[in-house]
């Protein structure tokens, strides 16, 4: 297991390096430049700009120092788009409250969301199911760009009871709202996951023994089915996991909680290259380090797997 | 004089906070000194930002939302009143000579910086210094060049250093700066950011991260306290201010809210003073909160570029065409009905309220709608264009709901009115920059919002190589009346002549001027309503008490 843990961080570092350079290509070739606005820039004004950040020079060289910078420094530059900021600055201050609310919203997913899949499971027809299933399909159909201005026009206009956005250090009132908006779709999909992954167990052979050989109900859904039902549960939370905790942009952008997934989008609009590419890494490695979580995961929960 | 440390005034002011000194004992008094009405005990005021602001540097800033806070926590020589007038700031008065070619400044020496140092001539000789010089690659550093100050041009191509730009301290209280050419409006330009003083040993010690509250030096009415990028900042009194006692709002809050719909949600919650109104509900609005909702022109106009290069349709080439195209938009349907938020119909580039212009007699403005579009259709058939012609135009945008409506209703009239096609095409902005500035179009939405207050910064689009001129518009008429306005005491005539032109020749086609519609609470006074270019200062407004 550890020289597979260890040949997998190996095989990150490339694919890291693919992930720069093949961003890297991608933002320059697409149309539009950085500091272009409603008023193009003179060219005297405009070649200043661009040799104070570099891109003056070959791409090649400008990819090369890019990464050369990040290797020896842990530089990743300054913000084209935000002039008082470097992008290590912007990804401290963000990616703490992305962190915050998308761990927090996923917690509330996996534990409603799974409890859901299994009622709806072992009481399967009946209205306990029905009811779960409805609960998920309800939160499905519930975006969370249409849950957030529903749950500021209730809790904020009506029953004045939480703040309408912001986030204050992260302070209860100001985190309600954006882990209930951001867990609703992720904890309906969890539910569904896992109330036919159940099903599909508690029909297989070993299940059928066990409840042939009298083994309580509790201990056949808690000791035997649940860990093999969770397999493709635990497949599904990888990446949901990295996606929730940098952020959402639909969270960022209708509670002001100055997370990281607001910057990366405005970034891509603003041809922002430096804060693209330091935000697509911090990305990366957190999906390339998931990925490998949920398969030590795995072979946690089915120790048949090998690796 | 001496004066305390910041730090000791500021724990003063908590003392008084904290044993419950009432905090209008440290002013004038309850009552508003010159309008008399009794102020309200809140001191606060917190408004909508749409977008986190790229800079608080004022050489570096390009952005509205950046200058509105900017404005607060830097004052430069003039500041603009209630209507757009010049208001001494840091400079008491100015003296015009060698032609109108050299403007000598007195500065005040009361005036500080939040840390305590005194204001001299000599941080806006290192400011302007800084604004121009290429090592700084100020995306606004064009602005020092189109103000005249010599040598501005020459500084930023780096043919010339930055200390021969035209601008000296003949003393700690006298600044000087000479311009290649007369600028009859060159003390307007100084209440732009650009101008602004910044404080040298600051930015030195701190490169990037001078503009952070804990490390921000600053010469206005407030210091930034608090900031979030993308969730808030907060400004509060800067007790050096040289006019402070006549400031009243003790703190300035503005929240990023992007989604405007939302940031309406929370002002009516109670959580914004001041906040947009969402297009499309300002008749709504104004119905259910007359005492709130407010409209009142910007100088800004929205138009249609046409596109007279060769790249574009050859029908656009002919006068007629371009004229029909204009005469068949009923501007009156885009105001009332799409926008429905005070704009107004525009026949002519130049705003409407631009200080100083008086609106020339553009022939088709005055005609009916039906008589407009009954020569549209004269003008098309003249041109050899029927119905039959099968005339079609590419017509870009760039995406937004509100530029798509509006897109869609006018390419409707001119398929109904004139029988032509138009093929609707919207790009992301910086792509939609890109396709408009190599002119890949027949025609394209755009805007123009002045730089200063006056009719300039809208006709010099239209002269030749102008790099707003997206259509590449070019008329030797143009480019000599508008070279001619600039040495004129009074250039009404040649602008009204330029708007004439445009007119005859369709050089754009102008849509509306633009109103701005927002929600303040009622208690908040002291609002500029009559600043075209909306300059709210934090330091003007007060709160009344409520009845």
């Amino acid at each position: 297991m550890a020289s597979y843990i260890i040949r997998r961080i190996l095989i990150g570092i490339p694919t890291i390096l693919a992930l720069v350079v093949f961003s890297y290509l991608l933002i320059v070739v697409a149309p539009g430049s950085p500091f272009a606005g409603e008023r193009p820039l003179p060219p005297d004004v405009l070649a200043n700009i661009e040799a104070r950040y570099g891109l003056d020079r070959p791409l090649a060289e400008q990819i090369a120092s890019y990464v050369w910078r990040i290797v020896m420094d842990f530089d990743f530059g300054p913000s084209f788009a935000y002039q008082d900021r470097t992008v290590t600055d912007i990804v401290l201050q963000g990616f703490p409250v992305t962190l915050t609310y998308g761990f927090l919203a996923f917690l509330v997913s996996v534990l409603v969301g799974v409890t859901l899949g299994i009622v709806a499971a072992i009481r399967k027809n009946t209205w306990l199911d029905y009811l779960a299933v409805g609960i998920s399909i309800g939160a499905q159909a519930l975006p969370n760009f249409v849950m957030a201005p529903i749950l500021v026009l209730v809790f904020t206009l009506w029953l004045g009871v939480l703040p309408g956005g912001g986030w204050q250090g992260g302070q209860l009132p100001y985190l309600v709202m954006p882990v209930i908006a951001l867990s609703t779709s992720f904890m309906a999909s969890i539910a569904r996951i896992t109330r036919s992954s159940m099903l599909e167990v508690l029909n297989a052979d070993f299940i059928l023994t066990a409840r042939a050989m009298g083994l309580g109900f509790g201990r056949i859904i808690f000791s035997h089915a649940l860990k093999p039902a969770m397999l493709p549960v635990v497949s599904y939370l990888g990446p949901t996991f990295v996606g929730m905790i940098t952020g959402s942009v639909v969270i960022d952008m209708y509670f002001s909680t100055g997370g990281i997934g607001q910057f990366f989008v405005n970034a891509a609009i603003n041809r922002d290259y430096p804060l693209i590419m330091g935000i697509t890494i911090l990305t990366g490695c957190l999906t390339v380090t998931f990925n490998l979580v949920v398969d030590v995961l795995y072979a946690w929960i089915d120790p048949r797997i090998r690796y | 004089m001496y004066c305390l440390p910041p730090h000791i005034v500021l724990s003063f002011l908590a003392v008084c906070m904290v044993v419950g000194i009432p905090a209008e004992t440290l002013q004038a008094g309850s009552f508003h000194p010159e309008t008399g009405e009794e102020l309200s005990d809140n001191r606060t005021f917190s408004y909508r930002m749409l977008d986190e602001f790229p800079t608080l540097d004022p050489q570096l800033n390009q952005d509205s939302e950046g200058f509105d806070v900017i404005r607060d926590l830097f004052e430069g020589l003039y500041n603009q009143g209630e209507t757009g007038n010049l208001v001494p700031g840091v400079a008491e008065r100015h003296v015009i000579s060698n032609a109108n070619r050299t403007y000598t400044f007195h500065l005040r020496e009361m005036a500080k910086w939040s840390n305590g140092d005194p204001l001299t001539a000599f941080d806006f000789v290192y400011a302007w210094r800084r604004a121009v010089d290429p090592a700084t690659a100020s995306p606004y550093a064009w602005y020092v060049g189109l103000s005249m100050i010599s040598n501005a041009s020459k500084i930023i191509a780096g043919e010339k250093p930055p200390t021969e730009l035209g601008v000296t301290a003949v003393d700690d209280y006298t600044l000087e700066v000479h311009l290649k050419q007369p600028l009859p409006y060159f003390p307007e330009m100084t209440t732009y950011a650009t101008f602004f003083p910044t404080h040298r040993a600051t930015i030195e010690k701190y490169g990037i991260a001078w503009t952070r509250p804990e490390n921000i030096v600053s010469n206005g009415a407030y210091i930034l306290t608090e900031h979030v990028p993308k969730e808030y900042h907060t400004r509060e009194r800067n007790p050096y201010y040289w006019n402070n006692n006549a400031t009243f709002m003790e703190k300035v809050t503005g929240k990023v809210v992007n989604d405007e719909n939302l940031a309406l949600t929370r002002y009516l919650a109670g959580e914004l003073d001041m906040t947009g109104v969402p297009s499309g509900q300002y008749p709504n609005l104004v119905a259910d909160y007359p005492d709130e909702a407010k409209s009142v022109p910007i100088l800004c106009s929205y138009y249609f570029a046409i596109n007279h290069t060769d790249s574009a349709h050859p029908a656009l080439g002919d006068q007629r065409v371009r004229k029909a195209l204009s005469y068949a938009i009923d501007r009156d349907v885009i105001v009332q009905s799409v926008l429905k938020g005070g704009q107004y119909p525009a026949y002519s580039f130049t705003h409407w309220a631009t200080a100083g212009f008086r609106m020339p007699e553009i022939d088709y403005m005055k005609l009916s709608q039906a008589d407009r579009d009954s020569i549209a259709k004269s003008l098309m058939h003249e041109a050899g264009y029927g119905k039959e012609n099968d005339l079609k135009f590419t017509f870009i945008y760039n995406t937004s709901e509100a530029h798509k409506l509006i897109a869609t209703v006018v390419a409707q009239m001119w398929k109904q009115k004139l029988g032509i096609e138009i093929e609707l095409v919207n790009y992301e902005w910086k792509t939609y920059l890109d396709i408009r500035s190599t002119q890949q179009f027949d025609l394209a939405r755009a805007g123009w919002c002045g730089d200063y207050n006056e009719a300039s910064t809208f006709l010099d689009i239209m002269t030749t190589g102008n790099t707003i001129n997206s259509g590449r518009f070019s008329n030797a008429e143009v480019d000599l009346l508008m070279q001619e306005a600039k040495k004129q005491a009074d250039p009404q005539s040649h602008y009204s002549e330029v708007e004439t032109i445009l007119a005859d020749e369709m050089a754009i086609i102008p849509v509306y001027h633009y109103a701005s519609a927002f929600m303040l609470k009622p208690d908040v006074k002291g609002w500029p309503y009559d600043n075209v270019q909306k300059q709210w200062y934090s330091k003007d407004l007060y709160r009344v008490k409520e009845m």
